[in-house]
């Protein structure tokens, strides 16, 4: 039968693109654009990394970098924020990691629509430079900071309040169109181009962990669409949705019966669920990589998914608990609050199945699997810390504090950065046929694990003691503690390590590819798909004239009797000797 | 039959619930259509929730506004021989818009038939509607402007009215846009008998699918705007 799909493929199979430009940059293969997505991501990260070192030289050394003034200190927090949340994580797990691995991994040839693919890839970069053009117009880039609140986020007198802000605004919408045109695939690809017995129960977590991801951001994104539009038009066209009678110095702004609060609902109910756009697939990725390298099969499959998608639906139901300290209705609190702290159940399910699947496993302490230790660690710590803040009447005293600070970088930004991390190292030599040099891989990831907890550790005791977050210096906080000074210098040496960490991470990402060993063809002895293609780099189309056929769950690892520890999920037939007495494992033969 | 299918019928006493789950988390495809069908229902759940988001703004907004909200029936009426009479015009654009729904279904189950010519007979009908649903909502759009409406004003009151009539209208009639440009090459594809030569005529349900959203959307829009 000829099904759309099946004449798109045919029509694939027949023009492989031949010149540069079609093969390399204006690419429809989902590959290509994979690794597009991730270089961007990781390059505009780059530039998230030196704001963020600004900011810390700032409160480490205060005055020591005269150029960090009280202006450009917020405009470095709003573009550190953004871009790490959205431009980075967002783009690199779902753009990155779900381009590159979901149709190699369910034995696609390519994305559904790859069109729409590669206009997803180039509307990312339209909205980065629309990000960057902030710091080339007069006035400077917003500096609103991350959640762009108004009225101060439009209002003269904050940094960028003039072409600034109108070009981050425009920029996440445009991501918002991206991320949906991205999303539509990876859905799409997901259920309708499985190849033949990959059913949705055999797929590995990493493509379980995109697809659920990809679910929540195209149902989370539009909120945000929604609320950028419309500060959009307060700023432009004078319209008051979000401004009351606001008097600044003075003057009464031309805008009366605004709702700030009405946005801070907007922005959340995006805000929160984004949280898990970007832990989702992290936590996908980290379950494979660490069966893999632990030679177990994963503990608990079917409940890592059940848990996965019950926190993509929670997630939609907790947004105002950022807002306990925001003046809105109190009762308010008292129901978010409970749904906030169910979502500790299925998260800790995750954890102990981790905990479990490592639990008596033949560990290989390779790169990725210390970083997929990490990854457990800094989530545990992180997300422990999220249920004081989801208490009502522990988050009130601690909201304005580093407490927060310490939380959400820990369980957000550290967690889904050693995820990504974790996935990079793993799947380096799939991308390259090159393996990444261990020893610099280990140097990388034991200043960065070590150097996130001193930076961000101190930040809860701060935050029990009152030091309020946002502040560009401590000079009038009459009750800092006479010790603060020390702890923000000994933070901001660490953030300077683990920045100087990354720059060995990149060159052993540029030596690798140019020098690096010569991998095989499954380096790792992993038996999900995207390993077991006809050559070490998937040419155009993946799998050659015909595509694989899967017999088995992508766990299959150590099984009793097998001939090797590992059976490859098209593996059709292995000689198991089978042990006379022994239970059969979970999984085995399904 | 696939293992998975064999072992669902091997097990003999499953569950119905079981046997949901094995059916939808079959290999190859979980819906029995192309995926550009699929792409679309989801695309629609995502669109769903940014009309769900300003016309949450919409009631929000509405609420938080400190200026009395101006009286639709008078706002939204035509003077028809020294008569005023309300909400006439926009009756006749919702009218329009749910023909133009009937007319795009009539014309996907000709499709079903492989009927070009009535095929196409329909959704050039259809594109006519639409048209005449667009044009009319220049007319509203100028004659509100003449009034002095504008997204920052109202001399009927709250600024916010304006404000969000004209985003959540402007943004529907965006999308009335894109469907008649959707309509527009799926017509012409018809005509050349496009969808005979790949074997399918799933798109033309799949622009089906886009246009009854936006009527669908239109019938909530004009509840909350123009009625409640």
């Amino acid at each position: 039968m000829a099904t759309p799909a099946a004449a798109a493929h045919a029509a694939h199979e027949h023009h492989e693109p031949q010149s540069f430009w079609r093969k390399y940059v204006f690419s429809l293969d989902h590959k290509v654009i994979g690794i597009q997505y991730t270089v961007t991501a990781l390059a505009v990260g780059a530039i998230g990394l030196v704001l963020s070192w600004l900011m810390r030289l700032q409160l480490g050394f205060p005055g020591a970098v005269g150029a960090v003034n009280p202006t450009n200190y917020y405009q470095f927090m709003t573009y550190h924020g953004l871009i790490m949340v959205v431009y980075l994580q967002t783009a690199i797990l779902l753009g990155g990691f779900g381009n590159y691995l979901i149709p190699l991994m369910i034995g696609a040839r390519d994305m559904a629509y790859p069109t729409l693919n590669m206009l997803s890839y180039w509307t990312y970069l339209l909205s980065v430079i629309l990000l960057l053009a902030g710091y080339f117009v007069p006035g400077g880039p917003s500096g609103g900071s991350w959640v762009l609140y108004p009225p101060q986020s439009i209002t003269a007198g904050t940094p960028g309040s003039g072409l600034g802000i109108t070009l981050l605004l425009a920029s996440i919408a445009v991501f918002v169109v991206s991320a949906t045109m991205g999303g539509l695939n990876y859905i799409t690809t997901v259920l309708q181009m499985r190849t033949r017995g990959m059913t949705l129960m055999r797929m590995p977590l990493t493509v379980w962990g995109v697809f659920i991801s990809a679910v929540v951001a195209l149902l989370s994104f539009p909120p945000l669409f929604v609320a950028g539009v419309m500060l959009l038009f307060d700023h432009l066209l004078g319209t008051s949705f979000f401004i009351p009678t606001v008097n600044v110095l003075g003057t009464v702004l031309p805008h009366e019966g605004g709702s700030p609060l009405l946005f801070q609902h907007l922005f959340w109910f995006f805000g929160h669920p984004e949280v898990y756009v970007v832990i989702l697939p992290a936590m996908g990725i980290i379950s494979d990589v660490m069966a893999t390298h632990a030679r177990k099969p994963i503990f608990g499959y079917k409940a890592m998914i059940v848990s996965m998608a019950a926190i993509g639906v929670i997630s939609f139901i907790v947004w105002a608990h950022h807002m306990f300290a925001s003046g809105m209705n109190p009762f308010f609190g008292y129901i978010f609050a409970a749904t906030t702290l169910v979502v500790a159940i299925p998260s800790a399910m995750k954890t102990y199945n981790w905990l479990l699947t490592l639990w008596k496993g033949s560990i290989r302490f390779t790169t990725p699997m210390l970083f997929t230790i990490g990854f457990v660690s800094t989530f545990v710590i992180g997300g422990l810390t999220g249920l004081f803040l989801g208490n009502v009447a522990v988050d009130l005293p601690l909201h304005d504090t580093y407490f927060v600070v310490g939380h959400f970088h820990l369980v957000m930004g550290v967690s889904a950065i050693l995820a990504m991390f974790a996935g990079i190292y793993h799947w380096f030599p799939k991308v390259t046929g090159r393996m990444m040099n261990e020893t610099l891989g280990k140097i990388h990831f034991f200043v960065t694990f070590l150097g996130a907890y001193l930076v961000f550790f101190p930040m809860f005791l701060m935050g029990f003691q009152g030091i309020p977050r946002r502040y560009f210096s401590f000079d009038l906080v009459a009750f800092a503690p006479s010790g603060l000074d020390a702890v923000n210098a000994m933070v901001t040496v660490a953030a300077l390590a683990v920045g100087a960490a990354q720059l060995v991470f990149v060159a052993n990402i540029v030596w690798s590819a140019v020098r690096g060993r010569e991998a095989d063809a499954n380096p790792w002895q992993a038996n999900t798909l995207e390993w077991q293609t006809p050559q070490i780099r998937p040419g155009h189309g993946n799998w050659g004239p015909k595509l694989p056929e899967v017999y088995r769950w992508p766990y299959d690892y150590s099984v009793p009797g097998a001939a090797r520890d590992f059976i490859p999920q098209n593996e059709p037939e292995v000689a198991v000797v089978s042990p006379a007495a022994g239970p059969e494992p979970e999984g085995a033969g399904r | 039959m696939t293992e998975h299918q064999q072992a669902a019928v091997a097990g003999g006493r499953r569950s119905a619930w079981r046997e949901i789950v094995a059916d939808f988390s079959r290999d190859v495809r979980t819906y029995p259509f192309g995926w550009s069908k699929a792409m679309m229902w989801i695309f629609i759940l995502s669109d769903l929730f940014v009309f769900g988001g300003f016309l949450a703004a919409y009631a929000g907004a509405r609420m938080a506004a400190t200026q009395p909200w101006p009286d639709r029936g008078h706002v939204f009426s035509l003077t028809i021989g020294g008569a005023e009479v309300p909400l006439l015009l926009i009756a006749i654009m919702t009218f329009i818009l749910i023909s133009s729904s009937g007319t795009v279904a009539l014309s996907v189950a000709a499709s079903h038939e492989r009927n070009r010519s009535k095929t196409a007979a329909l959704l050039g009908l259809t594109l006519v509607l639409g048209a005449c649903f667009l044009g009319m909502q220049a007319y509203e759009w100028t004659h509100l402007i003449h009034e002095g409406f504008l997204p920052s004003s109202n001399p009927a009151g709250a600024s916010q009215f304006g404000a969000t009539f004209f985003m959540i209208t402007g943004f529907h009639g965006t999308h009335v846009v894109i469907g008649l440009i959707f309509l527009a090459r799926v017509l012409l594809r018809v005509l050349r008998g496009y969808y005979d030569r790949i074997g399918t005529w799933e798109q033309v349900e799949v622009a089906g699918l886009y246009w009854h959203f936006v009527d669908l959307v239109w019938v909530f829009i004009f509840a909350f705007i123009y009625l409640i």
